[in-house]
């Protein structure tokens, strides 16, 4: 089956659990061949499935629930980080570097991870992206920018936050 | 920091979206600028950071096997009554045995066919979806001459509502085969053809194609070859290309 490992990566990061993901999937392959006829020959094949997950993922309660909670107009508000409610103790049980990544992923709102992750992942061109999405280009190029900036911003948060706690930690290890 | 050129242009840079000429003029400037070069190679090690924790999901084994085998036929609805799951338990006993063979041979079929259905929408997908591309069946036959282990013929198109695209070397149970290519209004129409015996899986002819299918398909066995017709036109229009190509081998 074309694509199927990439599809359910994308649809597992969209969804957030696995019994979601794997409905997503499999509703997508079910509607592509339904939809075949309207897929046109020369055009990007890739591009069409995506965008017939996608439009899946939002139509569904998953979907629409995380819809529901994304700004009206998320490209004209600056973007705020969800207050963290991590304490040092969780941030030293999240050691590796990978982790704190897979958390910032997962912690940028939908509009944002999806971009990003059909960037960086799939290695789409922006203007793969933006037929997927069915957005413009410039917002493509708009929400990677932030994308990339929130995730900057988290990731520095949580480094800094970390070598706070260590360097407490080492300071009450002195001290026993 | 960054410099104030580079700062705006060093994603697009980093994603090879930059216009030929000034990703060349820009890749000049990272080179002699510390600020963006420092920049340039944090940005990439976040790129491949988030490039590997991306790819972070697999399908379990379980759950391709069964998206494959609803893509080949949709499952039929139960009745929902207990009763009548009693009953059907009961038969599954008792013929249980008899139909285990059967199954098998059904379960290759449904495989087959799904493989089948793949290699159509993986080629249509395909930006080249044919390697031979003329309407010429005295351009296209020769062309598989010394790539496939059997010759076969095409057939004349002439007065006919179908058109040839081209063809493609392809394969099935790791066997080579012919991929041809047809339109007919705006539809495309695989045929694919293998020598019957280097088929790992024995077929009926005309016992593949599902009820349920989204595909209409034809499967038959001459002159020692297999041929499959599928596509998403009519099932008379599939009917009519493989009478054509019966006719012409």
């Amino acid at each position: 089956m074309p694509l199927f490992d990439q599809l359910y990566n994308f649809a597992r990061w969209l969804t957030r659990n696995t019994e979601d993901a794997e409905d997503l999937v499999q509703e997508t392959y079910v509607k592509a061949l339904k939809g075949f006829s309207s897929f046109q020959l020369g055009t990007n094949f890739r591009a069409w499935i995506y965008r017939i997950l996608r439009n899946t993922f939002l139509t569904s309660r998953t979907g629409l629930r995380v819809t529901m909670t994304v700004p009206l107009d998320p490209e004209q508000d600056a973007l705020e980080l969800a207050v963290e409610n991590e304490t040092p103790e969780t941030i030293l049980m999240d050691r590796s570097n990978s982790q704190l990544v897979l958390s910032a992923i997962d912690d940028l709102p939908v509009q944002y991870r999806e971009t990003l992750l059909l960037c960086e992942v799939e290695e789409m061109s922006y203007q793969e992206i933006a037929e997927t999405l069915c957005i413009p280009v410039g917002t493509v190029m708009s929400r990677l920018s932030r994308a990339r900036r929130t995730l900057r911003a988290h990731l520095g948060r949580k480094l800094q936050g970390e070598e706070a706690v260590m360097e407490v930690a080492k300071g009450t290890n002195h001290g026993l | 920091m960054v410099c104030e050129s580079g700062n705006a242009k060093l994603d697009m840079y980093l994603d090879g979206e930059l216009p030929e000429a000034e990703m060349r003029t820009f890749d000049a400037h990272v080179r002699s600028c510390h600020s963006c070069s420092a920049d340039a190679l944090t940005r990439l090690q976040m790129k491949r950071t988030i490039q590997v924790a991306g790819r972070r999901f697999t399908p379990r084994a379980e759950f391709r096997r069964r998206v494959q085998q609803d893509i080949a036929h949709k499952p039929q609805r139960s009745l929902g009554l207990g009763w009548m799951f009693a009953v059907a338990a009961g038969v599954i006993l008792v013929v249980g045995a008899l139909m285990s063979t059967y199954m098998g041979t059904r379960s290759d079929r449904g495989q087959v066919f799904s493989e089948i259905a793949d290699l159509h929408v993986a080629t249509l997908a395909s930006a080249s979806p044919v390697d031979v591309i003329s309407a010429d069946r005295h351009t296209v036959k020769p062309w598989f001459q010394g790539k496939i282990p059997f010759a076969f013929n095409l057939p004349e198109l002439q007065n006919s509502e179908f058109s040839l695209l081209g063809g493609r070397m392809t394969y099935l149970d790791q066997t080579p085969g012919a991929h041809l290519i047809y339109d007919v209004r705006k539809h495309h129409i695989s045929v694919f053809v293998f020598q019957e015996q280097s088929l790992r899986t024995k077929l009926d002819d005309n016992s593949l194609s599902p009820k349920k299918a989204p595909f209409n398909m034809e499967t038959w066995s001459q002159g020692g070859l297999r041929y499959f017709v599928i596509g998403d036109a009519s099932a008379p229009d599939i009917d009519s290309l493989a009478k054509l190509f019966k006719a012409a081998s």
